[in-house]
């Protein structure tokens, strides 16, 4: 199967671009404001507002508005379509991206691509979609307490939104990237499967980091907002949630500035009344708004053990090309490195494939000037590894912490532990045996100056005299997850298991943030089902008003 | 609507150029955003050329445009990050453009539109490869800013042999 592989860029017969849902929704009267065109104040009221418009939001939403309520979302980033995807890095990144993709840990050794746009990070993700690992939940009512969260207790909810969104296994062999991570497995007899992914009449392009063009990926962009605006929701859109207002125990109003551009523009404000609040603004926003907004932290666990999949990279040079940019971007994965290592021992950690494009390639290969030229030379041929390892299982793994910076905006400082670094060492050997095993010229960790080995054996000397350091060796991540855990005991947890904060009576946590560890794996399917159960059950503990 | 300076110093620069030794240079200089817009850009017209040694077009009209669209990338890509990186950014080019700091801080002896690729290739190198995390980080900072900006631009594709996103509908 994996030497089958087509990697055609030839213009595809047959997509359908011709229609923009989102368009032909907002011309038929979709309430869809953009905060930074108003002239005046706003203030709406509802009966949820909800901060965010990713995973956990847009699912939230759809569910609320579901049952009759009156939802407002909040997004800080912009609304853009099908029709504004042009398939372009440069455009993109900018676009909807968090800090134009350059987000960056406090001592900025770790790059983090969050999205930033409605439908958050669903708008830009690669379609990965996996139900949490068995060992991951178990590991949550183990240590954490958190009950009710099982594998067999979350399976009609898995099941829900994978028939919501479309996932389902991906027929089409996987391109030549994420094949030669499959041959390689397959050389060395470690297990590798497909990834299920979230699209109905993909055209395999490649592009879904960039924005699909085609509405094929079931992002909440075209999924759960269209629902929730056609039963009357209200989306607002580069609008910041700045701070909740309490009285006493219960938030009564939300105050939110202007997104426009770099900066917050304080001259206009909106403010929402709601009856309830549900914070969906991503593991590094969520934690950032609670802790503007003073809500009760008697045990001072808000925005501690944020969790990345602290990621690193080794590029393959094959003997062929690859056209890393062509075909869906993640469709092969093996969990070996995980399922060989007990949870509490020695990190373990998931091998998966990345888009290559060329924006992501020039920084992510290091050196500059004619060795970095000579390697961008090798871009078609070049077949890219990532290894995500799985944080927060272990005493030596306690992740980062989420703290405000002056200005009010949330700053994860995520130090890196040697725990860690003996990870990321463990990891370089295996992409690089795996690299070799599947044809590979040479291979080169992305670490310090870059250093390209041509065997197997010179790079696992290489690897193990590597001098690992943070901004030496490249860390990045995609998913950011924990800082407002659930569970039952208060001494431990930032929410009770049902998503409402300790001590309040009305605002929610429905994000990734909830989660106590990292996953294990990529989180969008665990938020989409966690976020489902918990808007079920605040949908039945709000009646819709009967006034509008 | 205002333009955001190119570049500014921010409040948290002193506290970063005065670690660094150079508090009483910048001082001195005042608050002169206007040069400190112009200097950016000459430091980052001084680096893209050695940044990008090897993969620009060569010496000519070609060269000189190409040049010319990176460094008008960077300043695009500077305007769209959050204020306070933009801030940290600023008091990167305030430090690069003060004469004595330029030498003894990047060990770079002529004026940066003097430079040449030599020169300002050696300072990318020690950068890199420094001790001294901070100078690791902003070496990580021109290294993501410059080579994004070419990488973006669809001149820079054939070279690579990457065709550019393909024709849908």
């Amino acid at each position: 199967m994996v030497d089958n592989t087509t990697n055609s860029t030839a213009p595809v017969a047959g997509a359908h671009v011709s229609t923009d849902p989102f368009r032909r929704g907002l011309a038929a009267g979709w309430k869809v404001i953009d905060a930074s065109k108003q002239a005046a104040d706003l203030t709406l009221e509802c009966d949820v507002c909800i901060v965010g418009s990713g995973a956990g939001g847009g699912v939230t939403a759809e569910i609320l508005s579901g049952a009759g309520l009156r939802v407002v979302i909040v997004e800080e980033g912009p609304l853009r379509t099908s029709s504004d995807f042009r398939m372009l890095e440069s455009q993109a990144y900018p676009d909807l991206y968090q800090e134009s993709a350059a987000r960056k840990t406090a001592d900025k050794s770790i790059n983090i691509l969050q999205g930033r746009c409605v439908g958050g990070g669903t708008t830009v993700n690669w379609t990965s979609s996996f139900r949490t690992p068995e060992t991951t939940l178990a590991h949550w009512a183990r240590v954490h307490k958190l009950h009710g969260f099982s594998s067999s207790e979350l399976r009609p909810w898995f099941e829900r939104m994978e028939a919501r969104l479309s996932i389902a296994p991906w027929p089409v062999p996987p391109n030549q990237n994420n094949a030669a991570l499959a041959r390689g497995a397959a050389k060395l007899g470690i297990p590798s499967a497909m990834i299920r992914r979230n699209v109905r009449g993909c055209a395999n392009l490649g592009y879904c980091g960039v924005g699909c063009p085609t509405n094929a990926k079931q992002s909440m962009l075209v999924t759960t907002i269209p629902a929730t605006l056609e039963r009357g929701g209200i989306l607002l859109t580069r609008t910041r949630a700045d701070r909740l207002r309490f009285f006493e125990d219960r938030v009564e109003a939300l105050e939110c500035s202007i997104a426009a551009g770099g900066s917050p523009d304080a001259t206009r404000r909106v403010r929402i009344r709601a009856r309830a609040f549900v914070a969906a603004a991503g593991a590094i926003g969520t934690p950032g708004l609670l802790l503007r907004s003073d809500v009760p932290d008697p045990h001072a666990l808000i925005g501690k053990r944020t969790f990345l999949h602290p990621t690193v990279v080794s590029a393959a040079i094959m003997p062929h090309r690859i056209d890393g940019f062509a075909g869906a971007p993640q469709t092969v994965y093996s969990d070996h490195y995980l399922d060989t290592l007990p949870p509490g021992g020695p990190i373990g950690f998931k091998l998966e494939a990345p888009p290559v494009h060329p924006i992501l390639a020039a920084i992510t290969l290091p050196g500059h000037g004619p060795d970095h030229a000579s390697l961008m030379r090798e871009f078609a041929n070049l077949h890219v590894q990532i290894a995500l390892l799985r944080d927060g299982f272990h005493p030596e793994s306690p992740g980062g912490t989420v703290r405000l910076r002056d200005d009010g905006s949330p700053l994860l400082d995520y130090p890196l532990t040697p725990y860690v670094w003996d990870g990321v060492r463990r990891a370089f050997r295996t992409m690089a045996e795996l690299q070799f095993a599947a044809g590979a010229a040479s291979v080169m960790p992305i670490h310090g100056k870059g250093t390209a080995f041509a065997t197997f054996a010179r790079a696992r000397a290489g690897i193990d005299a590597f001098a690992l350091a943070p901004l030496t060796t490249p860390v990045v991540s995609a998913h950011v997850m924990g800082g407002c855990p659930m569970g039952s005991e208060e001494r431990t947890s930032v929410t009770d298991p049902t998503g409402r904060v300790h001590r309040t009576a009305n605002v929610y946590v429905v994000d990734g943030s909830l989660f106590p560890t990292s996953i294990g794996a990529n989180p969008q399917l665990t938020i989409y089902a966690i976020a489902a159960r918990l808007a079920e059950g605040i949908a039945s503990t709000m009646r819709p008003a009967t006034t509008s | 609507m205002r333009r955001r300076s190119f570049l500014t110093l921010g409040i948290a620069g002193a506290a970063t150029l005065a670690a660094a030794g150079w508090w009483g240079v910048v001082r001195n200089r005042g608050d002169r955003s206007t040069t400190l817009e112009a200097d950016a850009r000459t430091i980052v017209a001084a680096i893209v050329p050695a940044m990008l040694d090897g993969a620009l077009p060569p010496p000519g009209r070609d060269r000189t445009s190409a040049i010319a669209e990176t460094v008008a990338n960077v300043d695009r890509a500077i305007q769209g990050l959050p204020a306070f990186a933009q801030a940290e950014l600023g008091q990167l080019f305030s430090l690069l453009a003060i004469a004595p700091a330029r030498r003894a801080f990047a060990g770079v002896a002529s004026p940066w539109p003097e430079a040449s690729v030599g020169e300002v290739a050696a300072f990318l190198d020690r950068w890199r490869d420094s001790g001294w995390s901070l100078k690791r980080s902003a070496y990580d900072a021109l290294h993501q800013l410059i080579l994004a900006s070419w990488y973006g631009n669809p001149r820079s594709w054939e070279r690579i042999g990457y065709p550019g996103p393909p024709r849908i509908g």
